[in-house]
């Protein structure tokens, strides 16, 4: 089996194993979501205002949320030095612990989009908008998170560091995600944002696995 | 120091040279000169705190020295190198297993990670490490001894010219420790070596470890 596929296998294991905690930032994207028209408005016309810009903060910080575990349980039992002594390139057993958050955190809501949209009052034609959305936008955050994480994890309360570092690059992901599907709820065409989205999944998913490594060595030593 | 000359053509397999570490603003050793050449195992000694993980550490490049380098094969190399990195095993307190997988799970990811194989198996590694009967069973309901050994199999499923072990025999019964020394006589008979620490005396009966001692600098 190649380093890729055993840490993937590996994190998905655990991942089931830890049913609940894996599923908490499912259930915190859907309790975010469906408290806001209870607490704002249910007005149709106000939905339509706000949703694209709700679902997209509730998945942002759902990602941030599970962020932290994607490094720490390593860290904190010996794994992670497991992984930076092996021979194998530590980019890519990075990028797998990358695919391997987004495959747990990032699918999920993927597949609650439908809910979302229908609880949020979007119209029909903007669903397949909103998942591309989140097909290209939830890879690119955890990628660029990975890089916080790195820097953060052999500090005792990274935590709030960790959002101070990843949010403000979050932020163009947030902007383009939220102007397509809103773009899209309005029948405007939105492939402008959707090609933006993608340049940036791109550009996160080349740049970061090497830059997590690198700060990962960092963090050790 | 200078790194004695050797007459024989195979370089030490690893030598260090002038290898320094700092820890705070505290130096914890200083011009460092220790040599493994193949075949034997070398037990660094020392009082608590006295940097033995740490050296351990920097010649695996999990962290950086504050001065010095290593020759690898008569290479000058920087700790962590890649070359060094494809041919050590590296044991270390943690352990690096994953308490919610099975010790048959865990060999499986240390094997993907490791240089490469031996050909034996993960289920011959445990059970001769006496823990194969207990191969599908979560690592956390193991004693500290069981799981000692999964993270001990690792050795005999990735090849490795160097084992670098740290406090290997914690948590060892007298049986799991003759077990280890069983591996280490026949690593070091194949050309293999080791480096260990124990902060306390080991009674070895297959190999007879060599004792390099550091001290901290007052």
């Amino acid at each position: 089996m190649s380093a890729f596929a055993a840490i993937v296998r590996r994190d998905l294991i655990l991942a089931v194993r830890h049913r609940a905690e894996a599923a908490n930032p499912l259930l915190f994207f859907l309790v975010v979501v469906s408290l806001v028209p209870l607490g704002l408005s249910p007005r149709r016309e106000v939905l339509a205002l706000i949703a694209p810009g709700v679902v997209w903060i509730g998945a942002l910080l759902a990602t941030l949320l599970s962020l932290e575990r994607m490094f720490r349980t390593d860290f904190e039992d010996g794994s992670l030095e497991l992984m930076l002594v092996s021979p194998r390139p530590l980019p890519l057993i990075v990028l797998a612990k990358i695919l391997a958050h987004w495959l747990v955190t990032g699918l999920p809501l993927l597949a609650a989009a439908p809910l979302i949209a229908l609880l949020l009052g979007l119209p029909a034609g903007s669903l397949p908008v909103l998942l591309a959305t989140l097909a290209l936008g939830t890879p690119a955050l955890s990628a660029v998170g990975s890089i916080g994480v790195a820097l953060t994890v052999g500090l005792r309360r990274g935590g709030m560091l960790l959002s101070l570092l990843v949010l403000p690059l979050y932020v163009p992901v947030l902007v383009f995600a939220a102007s397509a599907v809103a773009a899209a709820a309005d029948g405007l065409p939105a492939s402008g944002q959707l090609y933006v989205l993608g340049a940036l999944a791109a550009l996160s998913f080349s740049l970061a696995p090497a830059a997590a490594a690198a700060a990962l060595r960092i963090s050790m030593s | 120091m200078q790194p004695k000359e050797h007459d024989s053509a195979s370089p030490p397999l690893l030598e260090t040279v002038n290898l320094s570490c700092l820890r705070g603003d505290r130096l914890l050793f200083e011009d460092l000169a220790v040599q493994v050449t193949a075949g034997e195992v070398v037990q660094i000694h020392g009082p608590n705190g006295s940097g033995k993980t740490t050296l351990l550490r920097i010649l695996c490049g999990l962290q950086p020295p504050a001065g010095g380098y290593v020759r690898w094969r008569g290479r000058d190399v920087p700790p962590g190198a890649p070359e060094i990195r494809a041919d050590v095993q590296y044991v270390g307190h943690a352990g690096g297993a994953k308490l919610d997988l099975t010790p048959r799970e865990n060999l499986d990811v240390a094997m993907a990670l490791g240089a490469r194989s031996t050909g034996t198996t993960a289920g011959a590694a445990l059970a001769r490490l006496g823990v194969g009967r207990i191969r599908d069973v979560p690592l956390r309901t193991l004693s500290a001894g069981q799981r000692q050994r999964v993270a001990l199999a690792r050795l005999l499923t990735c090849g490795a010219a160097l084992w670098v072990l740290d406090e290997p025999f914690t948590a060892l019964d007298t049986s799991g420790v003759a077990i280890v020394d069983a591996m280490l006589r026949e690593h070091t008979e194949a050309g293999g070596a080791a480096m260990l620490t124990s902060h306390h005396p080991v009674t070895l009966s297959g190999v007879t470890p060599r004792l390099v001692r550091i001290d901290t600098k007052t």
